[in-house]
Formats: structure tokens, C-alpha cells, sequence
């Protein structure tokens, strides 16, 4: 119970009959908000870009998850999709992106190529391995091709059920 | 009502500042890095930097056979899949000396309209993305693209990266019934365009946004090797499939949109009823379809003997070249890719001098390039 | 006009200009190559577009390959030039066509041919302060997995 424990009232509240209820409630009434309107921002890099736009658009409608919201600023998103091949050139950049994203911040990778490198894997001198390389930690993988826009979705839940399922809230 | 400030300006000192329209951008069409010299809010200069989607593929080239290298194609320019899996492979048979089907050309000229069609759509819609109408052509256009992504769906099973073409012929024959399918797509597009040009093409806003920005004059196209719809828009009549068919172009009708000025809105003009001519081509090629094998019967593992060769073909954003140079061994021994929004870019400092901020989103995504083939 | 006329002229206008074997191309020396290319523009060949540039690394020297369109009269030629492995200099055409521009510093890039009175030589698609060539056959670096034959 990280976050709540951060209110000055919350010890006072936890020597109440009841209190701690009314605690881990409103924890999970947080972690729901949260879940359910998670801002991605627009980093498609390559291929997989179209697949994400084709998310966004009015047939596969990823607005109906709360996410539809795509910011350009790293300042105003929850969530990165990295989707499309990272190159040695991009990869300070994107490094610098995830810093810039203000905490609770989470990482999808979309794609074969976000994953490990995808087929840019041998035979390649300026392709970034995975996002795991850079040191950026990535909450949900998204295995594909690029992945159809249903699996992009099956990702956005399970990375709403990581949300909610968390112990401690993200401060 | 005037603003006082200018009749005081030889009194305020101004100075000229760098801007980054940098990697990661909603609107630069892919990882492209713009540095502008503002002097206010007009751009003086503009330096290009690319290289931020560099995949090394003409060395992975060098270690794969030549089948192996069809999905890598897919990857270039990734809205026209099949064109450039179809540039890739004329290129190989050329160099092989090997003839096709005559199922195998219709199937192919069919597919690469399609697809021709589906990037345009894609142009189209983000460009107006661009100029201000946010989700509406956008929306739209997507969902077109999603009638046509079906058929390809239901052909080989992707929906972006299809690697379809194979040294020989095609991958798989047509399924039943297909056939039916294409000719209500088709007439359900063509209404459907019709409607996209009612509401873009004459709008006021529109007009003012695109009409004589960045004009790009017909010497200056020519001098930089700029190719496909922004040659066209600027008044040279050129287009690969009539003046060197390949594949069955030569038997079917259809004309040649070109424009006048060179304008964003020629550009986007040219592109409109380039879509309506990839319909008739459509409708012809169904119509004269003849039966027969789709793919010849070679195997996977192809030795041509040394040499070399270069093939063009006609992309959805200029002429797409392989030049392939061939030792005789399973692997090319070098492989270039002459990628044609790789020269439309290049002249991008020349078109927004003068103009403000603005301008330049509304010129780069008129000019319709893909990252994924300039940095390969 | 067919490519054999063509060559016929140029080996009439210079005389050092030879065939290659294998593919029938026209190999022009170092020297002689702006003055071949003004012609080709200038002259009533007409070729106002560069189309491609690229590079060959056979060991024993790198190739150049030039090909050459003319959209007014439709019609395309291809040209070499040879550069021994320690001298890896040669003139520009950035000045004659300006879609040489980015040809050649992708050529300087993967390559390491080096371009002289090129307007803006730098690196393109690697990063600008990187220092190896990659296109060529003896590279090698660490990070670089080769993909295992089966």
C-alpha cells in the first residue's frame, strides 16, 4: 500500500473499525482508474506503426479500452508501445523518451523486432536487440509480425490485469 | 487594426534559432529528423537527418539465398508490400532468364493494384491528418484499406506483410469465389472515392492549406531523380508502366494523371485519380484472366550464373530499382535497392524556404515518403 | 538509341573507354569521368537524370556502377568506373546533378569512398561519429552475429 500510505491520514484511518477496507478500496479504485485510461504515446517506429494505427482507427476501436488517447508528448503518457525495429541511431533517443515519461509508467513491445530483433537479428550491424538491451524494462511482450490489431488488444488487457493485480500501487 | 510591432521592428533584435522536428514526431510519417533554422516563425533552412531506421539489409543480402531474401523486400516500404516483392522478383527472374505463367502476370498485375490503392488511401487520408482534419479522412481511409487488407487476408494470411510473390510465379493460386469479392470492392470504392473527393479536393480550408505550397518546378524534379506521383504533379508525363511495360500492362487501358503546377494539391490530385485508374486496370484484369498454373515449377535454391542486372518497376511512390550483381553461388554477392522516396526526400530544403512551420508537415506529407525504404 | 551506339559514340568522343566482359558496360577511367558526364548531359545524349549510384567491393578493387536516364529521349546507360583499394578518391557529380548528393555519402558511408568537391560529405545512415565501413567485405565487429548456415 505504497501510494496510500503517503497520506498523513492514513495511519488514523487504520486504527478505525473498518478503515483498512476503506483503505485497500480505494487502492483498488486507483489501480481501476488507472488501468482503464492508459495514454499510449505515438512511438511507431516502423512497420508495426500501421498495424497500431489500424488499432486506432474505427474498425479494431481501441478507444473502447481507454487507451484511444494518443499523446506525441512523453510528458502526458502512462504507456510506450514500442512498436517496429529499434536502430543504434534511435536508441538514445528512445532512452532519453522513457525518461522523460513521468512515473507509473509502463512498456509494451509490439513486435518481433521490439522483442529481441526479430529477423534484424543476424547479419546486422546497426539494429538494437531488443528493448531489453537499451535498459528499458517492458512490462508485456507482444509476440507477431507484425501482430494484427487483436493481439495488440489481448496485450492492453493483460497489461490492465498487471495494473490491477499490482501489491503496492506505483508511487 | 495593425500591430505596432511593425513599425518598430529595425529596433528589436532578433536572432535566428535551431528546431528540432526531431525522431520521435506526430507528424514526420515515420523516424525522420528535421533540423530548422526558424527566423521567427519562417523556416530559413532545413537540414535532413535520416538513418534513425537503418536495418542493414543490403548486408543481410549477402548472406541469404534469394528466396530467403522475399520477406525482407515486404519490409521496405512497408504500405506497398507486394510492389516490392515484385520488383524483387522480376529482378531475380530477369537475371535467371525465366519466364512466367500467363495466370501468374494477371494474378500479379491484380495484386499490385490492390495494393497501389491501399498506400494511396494511406497518403491520402494522413495527409489530411496533417492539414487539420484530424480523424475524419483518416478514419475513413482506413476503412476502405480494411475492405482491401481483407482480400489479402484471405490470400496468404497477413495483413501487412504478405510475402506473396515467389521466383516463378505467386505463392498460392486465388481461392474461389475471390473474384466476386474484388468486383464489389471495387464498385464499393469507387462511390466511396467519389465521396473523398466531394469533401477534400474543393474545401476552402483545403485550398488554402495546399494550393501553391511547395511547388516543385519540372528541372528541378528531373535534377534530383524525384519519381512517381510528385514527378507527375509537376507536369512530366512518366510512368513506368506505359513506357517500359512489364508484367501484362501493355494490354489494358488506362491513362496518366499529370498536373500543372507541382503544388501540394496536384500532388494530391494525381493521387486521387490514380486510384480510379488502378480500378479500370482492375476490372480488366479479371475480366481477361486466363487459367493455368500460378506458380513454374522451379525449385527454392536458385544458382544463376555470374552477372548483373537491374530492374525497375513502378511503386506507389516511384520507381522501386534492384540492382543485383550475382557470383554464382546461392546468396547475392551484392544487392542494392534504389528506393524512390530516398531521392523525393533529398529535395525537401528546396521546397520550404520561405514558408512557415506549418507548411513544412503539410510538404512532407504530400511528398509521401516511408522511412522504412530511404534508411532500409 | 541502343546502348552499342551509344558506347560507339563516347569511344569515338574519348578514346580510352573500354567494354567490360561480363555485362557490357562502359568502363571509364578516374580521369576522364566529369568530362564524360558533361557530355552526357550536355551533349545530344540528353541524360538530365542520375538515376542510381552504387559500389561493388570486389576485392582486388571497388567498382562504381552509374546508371543514367533520359526522359526525353527514353533511354539508359550504365557506366564503371574501377578504384584500386588504396586510392579511394574520385570526382563528384553533385554539381551536375544534384541527386548525386546523397548517392555518394552513401556511398562514403557504407564504403568509405571518398568524394572530392562534394558540397556536404558526411555520413547518412550510420551515426556521424561511427568510423567503419561497413559494406565491405573484411568488416568485422563485435556485435555482428552471423547467421549460421544449416
Amino acid at each position: 500500500m505504497a501510494l496510500i500510505e503517503k497520506i498523513p491520514a492514513s495511519k488514523l484511518i487504520g486504527k478505525f473499525p473498518g478503515g483498512k477496507i476503506l483503505l485497500t478500496t480505494s487502492e483498488n479504485i486507483l489501480k481501476w482508474g488507472r488501468a482503464s485510461s492508459l495514454w499510449p504515446m505515438t512511438f511507431g517506429l516502423a512497420c508495426c506503426a500501421i498495424e497500431m494505427i489500424a488499432a486506432g482507427a474505427s474498425r479494431f476501436d481501441i478507444d473502447r479500452f481507454g487507451a484511444g488517447v494518443f499523446r506525441a508528448s512523453p510528458r502526458q503518457c502512462d504507456v510506450m508501445i514500442v512498436a517496429g525495429t529499434i536502430c543504434v541511431k534511435m536508441g538514445d533517443c528512445m532512452q532519453r523518451l522513457y525518461a522523460q515519461m513521468p512515473e507509473p509508467k509502463y512498456v509494451m513491445a509490439m513486435g518481433n523486432c521490439a522483442i529481441s530483433g526479430g529477423i534484424f537479428y543476424h547479419d546486422t550491424y546497426s539494429v538494437v536487440k531488443g528493448t531489453e538491451s537499451l535498459g528499458i524494462p517492458v512490462d508485456v511482450y507482444i509476440p507477431g509480425c507484425p501482430p494484427r490489431p487483436e493481439n495488440l488488444f489481448f496485450g492492453l488487457m493483460k497489461l490492465q490485469e498487471k495494473i490491477r493485480k499490482e501489491k503496492n500501487a506505483r508511487e | 487594426m495593425e500591430l505596432m510591432i511593425t513599425e518598430n521592428n529595425n529596433s528589436i533584435h532578433s536572432e535566428e534559432f535551431y528546431v528540432n522536428m526531431g525522431p520521435q514526431h506526430p507528424s514526420t510519417h515515420g523516424v525522420l529528423y528535421l533540423e530548422l533554422k526558424l527566423d521567427g516563425e519562417v523556416v530559413v533552412d532545413c537540414i535532413v537527418h535520416i538513418g534513425y531506421l537503418h536495418r542493414s539489409m543490403e548486408k543481410i543480402a549477402e548472406n541469404r539465398t534469394y528466396t530467403q531474401f522475399i520477406p525482407f523486400t515486404d519490409r521496405l516500404d512497408y504500405l506497398a508490400s507486394m510492389n516490392n516483392n515484385l520488383g524483387y522478383v522480376l529482378a531475380v527472374e530477369k537475371l535467371l532468364n525465366l519466364e512466367v505463367t500467363e495466370r501468374a502476370k494477371y494474378i500479379r498485375v491484380i495484386i499490385a493494384e490492390l495494393n497501389r490503392i491501399a498506400s494511396h488511401l494511406v497518403a491520402v487520408g494522413t495527409f489530411a491528418q496533417d492539414l487539420g482534419a484530424f480523424a475524419t479522412p483518416l478514419f475513413y481511409c482506413f476503412r476502405e484499406r480494411e475492405k482491401i487488407v481483407e482480400l489479402f487476408d484471405e490470400l496468404c494470411g497477413n495483413r501487412l506483410t504478405y510475402d506473396y510473390m515467389r521466383i516463378g510465379g505467386v505463392q498460392f493460386d486465388l481461392p474461389q469465389g475471390i473474384d466476386e469479392k474484388i468486383r464489389q470492392v471495387i464498385k464499393y470504392l469507387r462511390s466511396r472515392i467519389n465521396d473523398y473527393e466531394s469533401l477534400l479536393t474543393y474545401n476552402t480550408i483545403f485550398l488554402i492549406r495546399s494550393k501553391d505550397i511547395g511547388i516543385l518546378p519540372k528541372d528541378l524534379a528531373l535534377n534530383y531523380s524525384v519519381t512517381g506521383p510528385n514527378l507527375r504533379a509537376s507536369g512530366v508525363k512518366y510512368d513506368l508502366r506505359k513506357d517500359e511495360p512489364y508484367l501484362v500492362y501493355d494490354k489494358f487501358q488506362f491513362d496518366i494523371p499529370v498536373g500543372e503546377n507541382g503544388d501540394a494539391w496536384d500532388r494530391y490530385r494525381v493521387r486521387m485519380e490514380e486510384m480510379r485508374q488502378s480500378l479500370r486496370i482492375i476490372e480488366q484484369a479479371i475480366a481477361g484472366m486466363p487459367e493455368g498454373d500460378p506458380t513454374a515449377k522451379v525449385g527454392r535454391i536458385h544458382r544463376p550464373a555470374a552477372g548483373e542486372v537491374y530492374a525497375k518497376t513502378e511503386n506507389p511512390r516511384g520507381v522501386l530499382g534492384f540492382y543485383i550483381v550475382s557470383d554464382g553461388s546461392p546468396c547475392p554477392y551484392r544487392l542494392k535497392i534504389r528506393a524512390p522516396s530516398f531521392s523525393n526526400l533529398a529535395v525537401l530544403p528546396n521546397l520550404i524556404k520561405g514558408l512557415r512551420v506549418a507548411d513544412v508537415v503539410c510538404i512532407l506529407g504530400s511528398l509521401d515518403v516511408v522511412m522504412g525504404e530511404i534508411d532500409r | 538509341m541502343q546502348e552499342n551506339e551509344m558506347l560507339q559514340l563516347l569511344k569515338g568522343r574519348f578514346g580510352q573507354i573500354t567494354q567490360e566482359e561480363a555485362t557490357k558496360a562502359a568502363v571509364v577511367p578516374k580521369a576522364l569521368l566529369l568530362d564524360v558526364a558533361d557530355f552526357l548531359k550536355n551533349q545530344e545524349l540528353a541524360f538530365d537524370d542520375l538515376h542510381c549510384i552504387t559500389a561493388i567491393d570486389r576485392v582486388e578493387r571497388i567498382e562504381l556502377v552509374y546508371i543514367f536516364y533520359s526522359i526525353e529521349k527514353r533511354h539508359t546507360l550504365t557506366i564503371k568506373v574501377y578504384l584500386a583499394p588504396d586510392d579511394l578518391k574520385i570526382e563528384s557529380l553533385a554539381g551536375l546533378w544534384r541527386s548525386a548528393d546523397w548517392f555518394e555519402r552513401e556511398i562514403y558511408d557504407l564504403f568509405g569512398v571518398y568524394f572530392l568537391n562534394h558540397p556536404d560529405l558526411r555520413r547518412i545512415l550510420n551515426p556521424y561519429d561511427w568510423d567503419a565501413h561497413p559494406l565491405r567485405k573484411d568488416f568485422s565487429d563485435p556485435d555482428f552475429i552471423k547467421k549460421p548456415q544449416y
